[in-house]
């Protein structure tokens, strides 16, 4: 994309850019080098090397250029939610492009093909394979060849016969142009463009499956683009009367060889990285490498034999997926994830600004009204028609119709993009006269494709009133449904005897489970790697971490840690305190806690409004030794090594927790439990008589609750002890808070003889260790019942407990999503 | 009930081979499938073809043995919405697919699933995998049917007790999901015509 012929005011011009953007590079130079004036003569301490950094250098800058503007953007949301970025980013680069010009009358920044080809498109079309929604990709795989194959074949013969028609009528002038060169120019701009299919379609949000059939569309066609590019350029280059019927033949042979060649190419790479993740679990550091390195193989490796790149990089993402993130780490598929994410973004980002810049070049320019506004008027139409027709074919075997207004928005989306400038631009003068008209009128094609159809198809799409998709929280049930009913129709079509897609599926679910996955994935990610289970998974995970980041939001270290400030204050600390101070502080806390039980907020805005009170001294000690340990942790630095900071651990020990509790409080649920039903009933009457009046003590109460603490406070001990115990010796951040929790129960135990004491201590421990990991098996209150806190019931009821009857129909006092929906409850926890 | 004609001699050969050319087909009969024994939900499967229900046959129970046309009432459940269907007519249809399923769920026919039985779905569902253990699926079945309390009752009071899916209630899951790719079979779909059984 950069320095062509980047010398002499070249790079005056771009100091001048820089100077403005990111500041004077020699200037940075020069102040990285303080003692630089007593140099001695012969050597020189200080060198001004401008033109050993400059390529890297202007790179760099571009694409901060780029990334800032991006920001810049984004400073008004009022602007992109109208403008789509990509015609942003044109604009952009047609502004900076001026500027270079006008400093500089050199071109001296254009896209070049290389660039684009070999480091711009890959990111971004391995992020589309990689992130491929499968299911939806494959059941409507048919749809999307079509369009891809004929379609892109239909828009290329169309589009150049048409105009290769006007052209004999005379109506563009003298050209110098053939009807290959029509065709060639016809073939490289009938194809749509993945990366401006994405970076508009992204913004809309239509429905998924008219985004899968678009933007697969975009995918696919590459390799006709490729082939009907080679062979029209073979075909010019041989001269118009030398193409036989053979040369014919033979690309329609290249078009199968180059798609299933790379498709081919892609799927052995995806093999391949599939098989490698399974042995990184000790190399995690440079696990995310490896995603990245064998894909840009594939796509390199398939560009080699000449086949179709994208197909390659686009299979290879979308067959190891599955796989791939099975096997590497949760961190790994996250730093994957986020760099593909940013290497995709980033490359569309310059890819857009490049555009814009490289249109900035007189002498590329040469205009011809008819043949520029034919052009954008055939592509246009016959997109319309090719959809339609093509539509009315499929939609005889569709199951789920397109309808007019699914076509309207497709034909509209046909949006082209670098892929065509690239290929333009690659075009020989020597063979194709008229390269100039080509690239200009290509320009202008992608600026009002992208610009114009980007801007108005939002507005298009509300209008038309386009099914939207719209992002659902993952069900278990739809989950668990979906899973029935793909069984149900691969049983129905086993039944009929027909060989349907829910046939080959059911097979292919098969023949995976039995080989692929035993071959590819680790043992342990077999295991767990079923998507019903990994969704339950996800929404107790999720629900974990909001509990957690509940907490840390309201700033409470008393939700989740304060049972540490209790005990901190019967703890020795090393830092002396006023004892004054302590006695008071301690008897805030203690009031707090126990009021935790009853309402999170009030106690939340009192603990504020005691903070502000509250010695500053007193408050330093408490939090120091809160958060020693992980300050402590920080200081650890390796390689190879990710430390995973407290909070991650913390989440995960939560969320283990969580299942390990789920699970045996279903074992025990099995098990009648009278006592536990006892006290469930105490509960729920406590619980009751507390909400009614929170106020007014209740005769009852002081004598249950104590009783009921010392049981569960056993409990406590004994299922402290065994995870705790099992898990010190991963980690610093567990230990301590094992330590606590230890302390607190050596503290509890030591004879409570405060009945207001004890059920806070007690909700202090459960609810810095997960509360609903907490006593009785079915007793269990929930976290939000101890903790309360202020938030959508929904948000947490699957983080409590489940209490349901294993009585199908029975009486159960016992409801089961009564934590979801209880109340304040558990005084006496 | 819409199948057409095509289809109709299509499944009736089908039947024919299934039943080994005998007017009706028993369950035993479903064993001739291959392809079937991988299913983990077979026997549900093969079950709902006999439950009254499905059948329009009466309130519970199971017949012994399905005619024909039985058998095409059973997989009438699975044709495609076809779009000269009004508004009403597709709700309908919607409507008939899930109830479909949810007696294949309620398996002793009165009118809920109850967590036992729920759950016992979700072991059968899981059961292809080896490596899901029983206690597992129970806690996800678990975690399901609280999610589903939640989505049809909201708040509950303290005593109250969730005793099953109601039909009702697996409309309100069902709502706002799209059923059009999941419950169709393709091959019902070719040049519809009217057949009224």
């Amino acid at each position: 994309m950069v320095a062509r012929g980047v010398r002499g005011p070249g790079w005056g011009l771009l100091l001048a850019l820089a100077l403005a953007l990111a500041g004077l590079p020699r200037a940075r130079g020069v102040e990285e080098e303080p003692g630089a004036h007593n140099s001695i003569e012969g050597f020189q301490v200080v060198t001004f090397k401008w033109h050993h950094v400059q390529d890297p250098y202007i790179i760099a800058l571009w694409i901060l250029v780029a990334s800032l503007a991006k920001i810049a953007f984004h400073l008004s949301h009022k602007v992109t939610s109208v403008v789509p970025e990509s015609a942003l980013l044109i604009v952009l680069g047609l502004v900076l492009g001026g500027i270079v010009w006008a400093a500089d009358h050199i071109a001296s920044f254009t896209l070049t093909p290389t660039v684009f080809f070999f480091y711009l498109l890959p990111p971004i079309v391995l992020d589309a394979g990689y992130f491929m929604p499968n299911r939806l990709f494959f059941g409507n795989l048919g749809t999307i060849l079509l369009y891809a194959v004929i379609g892109t074949v239909w828009n290329a013969a169309t589009t150049g016969l048409s105009l290769y028609g006007v052209f004999l009528s005379g109506l563009m002038g003298d050209l110098q142009i053939g009807l290959l060169d029509f065709l060639l120019f016809g073939s490289l701009i009938a194809a749509v463009d993945p990366v401006a299919v994405l970076a508009v379609f992204e913004e809309v949000h239509v429905n998924e499956v008219l985004f899968i059939i678009v933007f697969g569309e975009s995918l696919l066609n590459d390799a006709v683009t490729v082939v009907l590019y080679n062979v029209f350029e073979s075909f010019v280059t041989l001269g118009g009367d030398k193409v036989t019927g053979v040369d014919c033949v033979k690309g329609i042979v290249s078009f199968f060889v180059v798609s299933l060649g790379g498709t081919l190419v892609g799927v052995l790479f995806a093999f391949l990285l599939s098989l490698v993740t399974r042995f990184t679990k000790h190399v995690r550091i440079i696990e995310p490498g490896f995603v990245f390195v064998i894909s840009y193989l594939s796509y390199l490796t398939s560009e080699m034999l000449s086949l179709s790149a994208i197909l390659a990089i686009t299979f290879c993402g979308i067959c190891c997926q599955k796989y791939v993130k099975a096997n590497i780490s949760e961190q790994s598929a996250t730093t994957v994830r986020y760099t593909m994410k940013m290497l995709a973004s980033g490359a569309e980002t310059i890819i857009f600004m490049f555009l814009g810049i490289s249109a900035v070049d007189p002498l590329i320019w040469t205009w011809n009204t008819a043949f520029v506004l034919l052009t954008l008027v055939f592509i246009s139409v016959y997109r319309a028609i090719g959809v339609v027709l093509q539509t009315w074919v499929l939609n005889r075997y569709r199951m789920v119709q397109l309808e007019l207004i699914d076509q309207v928005v497709m034909s509209y989306g046909g949006l082209r993009g670098a892929v065509a400038y690239a290929l333009v631009v690659l075009l020989d003068e020597k063979k194709v006269k008229e390269k100039n008209l080509f690239v200009s009128t290509t320009i202008i094609v992608v600026f009002f494709t992208v610009i114009f159809q980007g801007l108005t198809i939002k507005p298009l799409v509300q209008w038309l009133k386009v099914k939207r998709s719209e992002h659902r929280e993952p069900k278990l049930n739809e989950k668990l449904h979906g899973r029935a009913f793909d069984h149900i129709l691969s049983a129905i079509e086993d039944i009929s005897g027909q060989i349907g897609h829910n046939y080959l599926r059911d097979k292919w679910s098969n023949f995976d489970r039995k080989f692929l996955s035993k071959v590819l994935m680790r043992r342990s990610a077999q295991k767990s790697r079923d998507r019903i289970l990994n969704v339950f998974h996800e929404l107790n995970l999720k629900d974990a971490i909001s509990y957690v980041a509940e907490g840390e939001r309201r700033g409470s270290l008393a939700f989740i840690r304060s049972p540490s400030t209790d005990n901190m204050v019967n703890v020795d600390f090393s830092t002396p305190r006023p004892s004054t101070v302590e006695a008071s502080v301690s008897y805030l806390l203690r009031e707090n806690v126990s009021e935790v039980c009853l309402d999170m907020q009030s106690l939340e805005q009192r603990r504020r409004s005691i903070r502000d009170t509250e010695d500053m001294v007193t408050h330093h000690t408490l939090q120091q030794y809160l958060y020693k340990p992980r300050q402590e942790y920080k200081h650890l630095y390796s390689r190879h090594e990710l430390t995973p900071t407290d909070d991650e651990k913390q989440d995960k020990e939560i969320f283990h927790r969580t299942m390990r509790k789920r699970l045996e409080s279903f074992k025990s649920t099995k098990l009648g439990i009278n006592q536990n039903k006892k006290a469930a009933k105490l509960y729920k009457r406590e619980r009751a008589q507390k909400r009614r009046n929170s106020s007014i003590p209740n005769g009852k109460l002081p004598l249950e609750s104590p009783l009921h603490n010392f049981t569960i406070k056993e409990r406590d001990d004994l299922e402290f002890s065994d995870p705790e115990e099992t898990q010190e010796d991963r980690s610093g951040g567990i230990e301590f808070l094992a330590n606590v929790t230890r302390d607190t129960m050596a503290d509890s135990s030591a004879g409570v003889d405060n009945p207001v004491f004890s059920p806070e201590e007690d909700a202090g421990v459960l609810a810095r260790v997960p509360p609903w990991l907490s006593p009785g098996d079915t007793v269990v209150p929930s976290q939000r019942a101890r903790v309360q806190i202020p938030c959508s019931p929904d948000h947490f009821r699957r983080l409590s407990p489940i209490r349901l009857s294993t009585k199908s129909t029975g009486g159960d006092p016992e409801p089961e999503e009564a934590p979801r929906a209880r109340p304040p409850e558990s005084t006496h926890m | 009930m819409r199948v057409s004609s095509d289809q109709i001699e299509q499944l009736h050969r089908r039947f024919k081979q299934l039943s080994g050319d005998q007017p009706t087909i028993r369950k035993e009969n479903f064993n001739s499938v291959p392809d079937l024994e991988l299913n983990p939900i077979r026997a549900k499967i093969v079950r709902a073809f006999f439950d009254n229900r499905n059948l329009r046959k009466g309130p519970s129970g199971l017949a012994e043995e399905i005619s024909f046309e039985d058998f095409l009432t059973i997989m009438s459940y699975f044709r495609p919405i076809d779009i000269s269907m009004d508004e009403e007519q597709v709700e309908q249809c919607r409507k008939e697919k899930l109830r479909f399923l949810f007696h294949m769920y309620d398996s002793d026919s009165d009118g809920r699933i109850t967590l036992e039985e729920y759950r016992n779905v979700v072991e059968e569902l899981l059961s292809g995998n080896p490596h899901i253990e029983k206690e597992s699926a129970r806690s996800i079945a678990d975690g399901a049917m609280m999610e589903a309390a939640s989505v049809c009752v909201g708040q509950m009071e303290p005593d109250q007790v969730y005793e099953g899916i109601t039909f009702e209630d697996f409309l309100k899951i069902w709502q706002g999901i799209d059923i059009e790719t999941k419950m169709h079979v393709r091959f019902l779909n070719m040049e519809t015509i009217a057949f009224c059984h």
